[in-house]
């Protein structure tokens, strides 16, 4: 991945952040383009929310140098913080006052000039979808209107970065959509950077490249055709009764060890749609279902690492779960 | 790489260097707006202040004033109740409440998320602390200020230069006491504090501010930790007011005031000295703000 220097609006180099023993991030190196939404996807805890809090400068790095927008993190963190836009995981809205004054609170402490003021906040607002709602406040919106208004506020100092930091947690598919559209149509009508963290797989997608994390570190980083490229074809997955019988047998055939899941074998292969055929008329344990597809970026997560991405994803929510158990119970 | 960097419009320039004064202060006005705006919204939160010191007034004075009755210093003599003398000390109480829990609400914003979006703006976050500050001294004024209008049901009588003069007042108790709960929240990192604020800091400060009692002729260590609560200093200079307004005579108004070694503080010493813990406070309330986290 050559990236010319002068087209890096991120540049980091060797980022490590120690908590104590731990080591939540182990050496990050990664340049990001001018005008590219950038993902950073993995599991949780995969070290995604430590790098984009360094890079936000909410974080000092261990080691490591990181420059953003051309300014260094640890020597200039106010001018990075006013060259970027920020959208946290957890909500950082007023919810008494109006979507509108939200805006306007964020345009005072970032200093839009005056005369732009209104003019800016509206252009928003419009942008957003937020124009009719802009009078309510903010405890009336639903969760979607709120993380596109917290989208707007983080545009309105004409950031040349957005750091998206799991922008659609807790929503819904259809709002999760809408908020990409919006992503989208802001690199392309504003040009700003795009910067974001996911665990959602598909919404990897969306970006022109992708830096896989894990355990601290880049595992792969390329746009998601180069990294599903990394499979290689197709991904097959049989049901059998037999599964053991059927993986000895696959494994006798292809020369690869099925992945196995309970009864579900998963392989790769070059050309499915003439494997397929041959592996059913060939096999001799029974086979129950069969099905192929192109590679997903779960495959990809799930070559690089050896786990499956959406196995951590639920581990992960029951530890949310527990912590808003002890939250509420905390304050009752 | 599909990316086409070039055909795309290039972000803003780098936004024109912004003078850091200039940005403080806008920062310190807009966060003392939203207090405001907050403030104002919350009607139900207006109405529902007055009711504890309505409670106060009516309840607990009537019933203490009778079984006082004539015998206390409060009886017929210079023909001051019990439930004047508490007047101004209940203005004092609800100062004291809303600039400490206003000011607090920095604890909230931090537990919601909206502190977030103060804290990383490129601005001094000493802007957080003054514009909190003053947020709540302005709201506790308001609600100290608005129980003016029961002076009439409690037989005070205000003059526009007893008003003109408690405003003031008012403020330095507000401020020195909005100051020392940003001060406070400044070290807390989440709401399971409060409680403890609450009861060990709160409660013993109103009782121990004279809003309720002459803090005279108390047992040693009492008069000690009267001496040491600051809302005593800005309580008693409400009461030197309201009673002198009253056609109290100065005798008396002196023998119900705040003293040290037996000496009566003059009023813009004990503003003074309000004045200087607020200023301390806040400095301690920066400071910590300052220390990234």
């Amino acid at each position: 991945m050559e990236v010319e220097v002068a087209d890096a609006v991120i540049q980091a180099k060797g980022l490590v952040k120690r908590y104590g023993e731990l080591e939540a991030v182990r050496g990050i190196d990664l340049e990001v383009r001018a005008g590219e939404i950038f993902g950073f996807l993995g599991p949780n805890g995969a070290g995604k929310s430590t790098t984009i809090s360094i890079l936000c400068t909410l974080l000092r790095p261990t080691e490591g140098t990181a420059r953003v927008a051309g300014i260094d993190v640890v020597h200039d963190p106010a001018g990075v913080r006013q060259r970027i836009g920020l959208v946290f995981q957890d909500p950082s809205l007023d919810d008494q006052l109006t979507g509108r004054e939200n805006l306007e609170f964020h345009a005072f402490i970032y200093s839009v000039p005056a005369s732009d003021r209104r003019q800016r906040i509206d252009e928003m607002l419009a942008l957003l979808q937020l124009t009719d709602r802009a009078s309510s406040q903010v405890k009336t919106y639903s969760g979607g209107m709120k993380r596109r208004l917290e989208i707007a506020r983080g545009m309105l100092h004409q950031p040349q970065i957005l750091f998206l930091d799991e922008p659609t947690l807790g929503l819904d598919p259809q709002t999760r959509q809408t908020i990409w559209t919006h992503v989208k149509e802001l690199r392309d009508s504003k040009g700003v950077t795009i910067f974001m963290t996911t665990h959602y797989m598909d919404e990897a997608e969306y970006c022109d490249r992708i830096a896989v994390i894990d355990r601290g570190q880049i595992v792969a980083l390329g746009t998601p055709d180069e990294l599903k490229a990394m499979v290689g074809g197709d991904v097959v997955t049989i049901t059998s009764s037999q599964p053991d019988a059927a993986a000895r047998e696959i494994e006798a055939m292809l020369g690869v060890t099925p992945s196995r899941e309970n009864g579900t074998l998963r392989m790769e292969v070059p050309d499915g749609k003439a494997f397929v055929p041959r592996l059913v008329r060939e096999l001799k344990a029974p086979v129950d279902t069969v099905s192929m597809r192109r590679p997903s970026l779960d495959d990809v997560f799930l070559k690089l690492t050896g786990r499956a991405i959406r196995d951590e994803e639920a581990s992960a929510t029951d530890q949310n779960r527990a912590m808003a158990s002890r939250f509420m119970g905390r304050r009752r | 790489m599909s990316v086409k960097v070039a055909t795309m419009p290039h972000a803003a320039a780098p936004p024109a260097p912004v003078d850091t004064r200039m940005a403080t202060l806008r920062a310190i006005y807009i966060i003392w707006y939203r207090d405001i705006l907050r403030f104002w919204r919350d009607r139900w939160r207006l109405v529902a202040s007055l009711a504890q010191p309505l409670l106060f007034l009516v309840v607990f004075g009537s019933g203490l004033s009778s079984s006082l009755g004539g015998a206390s210093a409060f009886g017929t003599k210079g023909g001051l109740s019990y439930i004047q003398f508490m007047y101004p000390g209940i203005i004092g109480m609800a100062i004291l409440f809303t600039a400490i829990f206003g000011a607090m609400s920095i604890v909230w914003d931090r537990e919601f998320g909206f502190l977030k979006e103060v804290l990383v703006a490129p601005i001094d976050r000493s802007a957080v602390a003054i514009g909190k500050a003053l947020g709540s001294t302005t709201q506790a004024m308001f609600q100290g200020l608005i129980l003016l209008v029961l002076a009439p049901l409690v037989g005070v009588t205000l003059t526009v230069p007893t008003v003109l003069a408690m405003i003031p007042l008012a403020a330095v108790l507000a401020f020195g006491l909005s100051a020392f709960g940003v001060a406070l929240a400044s070290t807390m990192k989440s709401m399971q504090g409060f409680q403890v604020v609450m009861n060990f800091l709160m409660m013993p400060m109103f009782f121990l501010s004279g809003a309720l009692f002459p803090l005279n002729n108390l047992p040693g260590w009492m008069t000690v930790l009267t001496r040491l609560d600051p809302a005593s200093y800005g309580i008693d200079p409400l009461r030197r007011v309201v009673l002198s307004a009253s056609g109290l005579p100065s005798q008396v108004v002196d023998r119900l005031g705040l003293t040290i070694n037996g000496n009566v503080l003059p009023i813009a010493l004990e503003a003074g000295i309000m004045l200087a813990f607020g200023v301390v406070m806040l400095g301690i309330a920066v400071v910590n703000f300052q220390r990234r986290d």
